[in-house]
């Protein structure tokens, strides 16, 4: 017995850091946790036309189909598209009060300068922080040049109306506009978060940056749970509001929205990033065909049952030919 | 959905073939499974290029025999429209090739294969009693200086060579350097071992590492034994004596190792290739030439196989790659950009490759980090990138060289263009996600890089890759299966935990 016994012990002992670490696949099965694998292979790569990529790429491109879809977006304010119109930015956006710059192709948040409110060539950001015109210049530059977008490809630079965002976000995010994140498979909006900038996630909304995300329930749109750096939290971190107090006013508005996006770009497996106006209502910030799978954490469960529970509906040949009947389809099939 | 029927019978047909075509070469041919502890035989090429001028071609060249060590089984040449002739005299072997007219770039194949024998066995030819050289006046009187020096503190042939090397590399020995200012050490050694009338040659070697190409030929000394009557090989540089066992001699006289008239700028340069057929197997392998199914990289010229040897490796790379990627799910900055990193590791060794490859890459950031500052266009800032990627090559190298780090050199076997873009997107990184995730898949990249490395140079490895094509069939069908893997990443049983304990 000795031998065998020193054996399963000393097994015991080195596996000990693993499970520490690590979660058996398994368990993760269990719970529908959709991996990185799989969302390529079964849902990306099956569902989503590589040829209708560029629409979603481009979010000038998304901006013009959402907006001959009947869907608000943020006011496009001009586009800058080479650099001898970068000084023009200055006489651009003087009628308008705050305006966010942004590339055209770019993602995860990358080479968005978000400017509140600007007076005689001085642009200051929500964090106070003041630029000067060459500063605002040098940021159109640098993105023009394909410093922020993917595979470092020339860009253009998109200058966008402001967007005030509803008083019931107040407090739920620090520095930044938080945004609503729904995932749409084959236009049934099957699970959303909100993501809400921290003071570490310097005003971004990005999860793996530090910002905050919370879970809601599609049934109700009030928040289920919240997670920052992959753990539960219960208050903001910076604002110390109460995170479970979060409910989304006209939330299934916002769905519907949300759901259209399905006959927008005819991608089955899309990310669409909503925002709440304060006056214009639910708005298409940007869609995205590769969606992170962050969103389980922040809803503390998986995306497989519920994929699977419309890839089922429509094996069976349900069709929901509008946006308002998937939608109510949801409302019931993933109430939580 | 679609039917994965025909994919999977596919994947089993390219399972079946390349576990045939595996089969066939061990079985019929002899290949052995695992690599023996020695090389069985080597194939070594010579490559003679000239330019023509158009007028008739005479080209000769020193052919190689039997030695200690090796066994000659056979030689074959190939040479477009070019007569052929093997001559031996007194041992002298020499390949001759002749045309009536010729023009333009010239290229001539001599293959010879050798058994690997420690028993081989071979004709030792007497060497004639040499005549003393006699150098010029001043020259002379050094010569006969460091020799009777040389002379008191021997006890025969081998001792006075050992002690006439030893002089020639004392930096302070003035007599030597008088010497070597006009001639090449070897023939130093050669002359003065002929004022004592003791028979000493200058052969040609070559050093015998698998895979390689390009290989120059070596001066080595040999000197008459008089004891044991046989020639005894010093290198007469380092003063290292006897023959090495992966020491080709191939000829006995280094300077007429090739002569071509009717032609300019001939070069000569070597590949050399190590097989493990084993020896009963030599005769056999005859009738390749017919065989279909052989019809493989193993005919091609020595240089050109020598060459497959390392692309055959890079699938190798691309599995692990892949398997690192989906099954573990390690971020590396590049997908294969560890690939050719790990090429470059195999020129340069791990250690230097390790250092070097940090080195360059944390200058390149520090010099980035500035180009930045500048605010310069893209395309304008990666060119900047790659020139000062060159710089800190070059600078490295001379330092390297400076303070005698010969492991230094190897440096520029990185790929300069690969490696600026790496550095780009790396600061690019650092700019947006801050240093950690810069370490993370920096990290990544040089962990994979480690580990397609030892994979590369793992002796197993490189033998199963070169002499088992059948071998890159099932390694494509365990790729194409991995592209189906649908299951979950290591990284995220780790990233996920937090829910599953819930
Ligand atoms: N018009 C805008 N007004 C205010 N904030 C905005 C605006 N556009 C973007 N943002 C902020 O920038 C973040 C990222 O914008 P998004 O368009 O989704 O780009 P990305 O593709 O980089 O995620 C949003 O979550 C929001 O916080
Ligand atoms: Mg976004």
């Amino acid at each position: 017995m000795g031998i065998g016994h020193s054996i399963s012990a000393r097994v015991k002992w080195l596996m000990m850091p693993f499970s520490r670490h690590f979660c058996r696949p398994k368990k993760l099965h269990q719970r529908g946790i959709l991996g990185m694998n799989k969302r390529n292979h079964s849902y990306i790569g099956r569902y989503n036309d590589r040829s209708k990529y560029p629409l979603v790429d481009d979010k000038l491109k998304t901006k013009f189909i959402a907006q001959r879809a009947g869907a608000t977006v943020p006011e496009l304010i001009g586009v800058i598209r080479s650099q001898v119109h970068v000084p023009e930015i200055h006489q651009m956006v003087s009628d308008w009060g705050g305006f966010v710059i942004k590339p055209a192709q770019g993602s995860g948040g990358k080479g968005i300068l978000v400017i509140t409110h600007h007076k005689d060539g001085r642009y200051f950001k929500a964090s106070g922080a003041e630029l000067n015109q060459q500063d605002v210049e040098r940021h159109i530059t640098n993105t023009l040049a394909g410093l922020f977008s993917l595979g470092g490809k020339n860009d253009v630079a998109v200058v966008e109306n402001l967007i005030e965002f509803n008083d019931n976000f107040v407090d739920f995010s620090y520095e930044g506009v938080p945004d609503i994140r729904v995932i749409v498979f084959q236009g049934y909006p099957i699970m959303a978060m909100m993501r809400c900038s921290t003071a570490s996630s310097d005003g971004k909304a990005n999860l793996h940056q530090g910002a905050v995300g919370v879970g809601l329930d599609i049934a109700t749109g009030k928040a289920v749970r919240a997670v920052q750096h992959n753990q539960p939290i219960s208050h903001h971190p910076d604002t110390r509001r109460a995170l479970n107090t979060l409910v989304i006013p006209d939330w299934q508005q916002l769905l519907l929205l949300a759901a259209s996006a399905w006959e927008m770009t005819g991608l089955g497996y899309i990310g669409a990033d909503m925002v709440l106006d304060k006056t214009k209502g639910p708005m298409v910030l940007e869609l995205n065909a590769r969606p992170g799978l962050a969103i389980q954490t922040a809803n503390g469960c998986g995306l497989l049952p519920r994929l699977q529970k419309v890839e089922a509906l429509k094996a069976q040949g349900a069709a929901h030919a509008t946006a308002e009947e998937r939608v109510a389809w949801c409302l019931q099939a993933f109430a939580t | 959905m679609i039917n994965r029927l025909p994919f999977y019978l596919f994947v089993a047909a390219l399972v079946v073939i390349g576990l045939a075509l595996s089969l066939y070469r061990h079985s019929v041919y002899g290949v052995p499974w695992l690599p023996g502890e020695s090389r069985a035989q080597w194939e070594v090429e010579a490559r003679i290029a000239f330019d023509a001028t158009g007028d008739p071609v005479k080209a000769s060249m020193a052919a190689p025999n039997s030695q200690q060590g090796f066994i000659l089984i056979n030689e074959s040449t190939s040479s477009q429209g070019y007569g052929v002739a093997l001559q031996e005299n007194e041992g002298k072997r020499s390949a001759q090739w002749a045309i009536r007219s010729a023009e333009g770039k010239q290229l001539i194949y001599y293959k010879a294969r050798f058994l690997v024998d420690p028993d081989a066995e071979y004709t030792i030819y007497p060497p004639r009693i040499p005549t003393p050289h006699v150098f010029e006046e001043l020259r002379q009187t050094a010569a006969q200086a460091l020799l009777s020096e040389a002379f008191k503190q021997s006890a025969g042939n081998l001792t006075l060579t050992r002690e006439i090397i030893r002089q020639l590399n004392d930096p302070k020995n003035q007599n030597a350097a008088l010497l070597l200012n006009s001639i090449n050490r070897e023939d130093a050694i050669v002359s003065l071992l002929s004022m004592r009338k003791i028979p000493a040659r200058i052969v040609a070697s070559l050093k015998l590492e698998d895979g390689r190409r390009r290989q120059v030929i070596r001066p080595m000394v040999q000197v008459w034994d008089a004891n044991k009557l046989r020639w005894q090989l010093f290198n007469p540089i380092s003063g290292a004596e006897g023959k090495p066992s992966n020491l080709l001699i191939w000829s006995h006289d280094y300077h007429s190792l090739l002569d071509v008239v009717g032609g300019r700028q001939s070069a000569i340069s070597f590949s050399m290739i190590a097989q493990d057929i084993s020896p009963q197997q030599a005769t056999r392998e005859k009738i390749e030439a017919e065989d279909l199914l052989n019809f493989s990289i193993h005919s091609l010229p020595v240089e050109e196989q020598a060459m497959f040897k390392t692309i055959m490796l890079i699938p190798v790379g691309a599995l692990l790659v892949v398997f690192l990627r989906i099954i573990v799910g390690l971020k590396t900055s590049g997908t294969f950009m560890p690939v050719l990193i790990a090429v470059a590791f195999v020129q340069t060794q791990l250690l230097t490759g390790i250092i070097g490859f940090l080195l360059i890459v944390g200058t390149g950031l520090m010099i980035r980090s500035y180009l930045s500052r500048l605010n310069l266009l893209l395309v304008a800032r990666i060119s900047a990138v790659i020139i000062a990627v060159i710089l800190i090559i070059s600078v490295f190298t001379v330092i390297a060289y400076r303070i005698g780090l010969l492991e230094g050199l190897s440096i520029t076997f990185f790929p300069m263009i690969i490696l600026s873009w790496t550095i780009e997107r790396m600061s690019i990184l650092w700019e947006e996600e801050g240093a950690k995730e810069v370490f993370i898949q920096g990290g990544g990249s040089l962990l994979t890089a480690i580990l397609v490395y030892l994979a590369m140079t793992s002796e197993l490895v490189r033998h199963l890759t070169f002499n088992f094509v059948g071998l890159q069939l099932m390694i494509l069908a365990l790729i194409l299966m991995l592209g189906n893997y649908t299951g979950y990443r290591l990284s995220e049983l780790r990233r996920f935990k937090p829910l599953a304990d819930r």
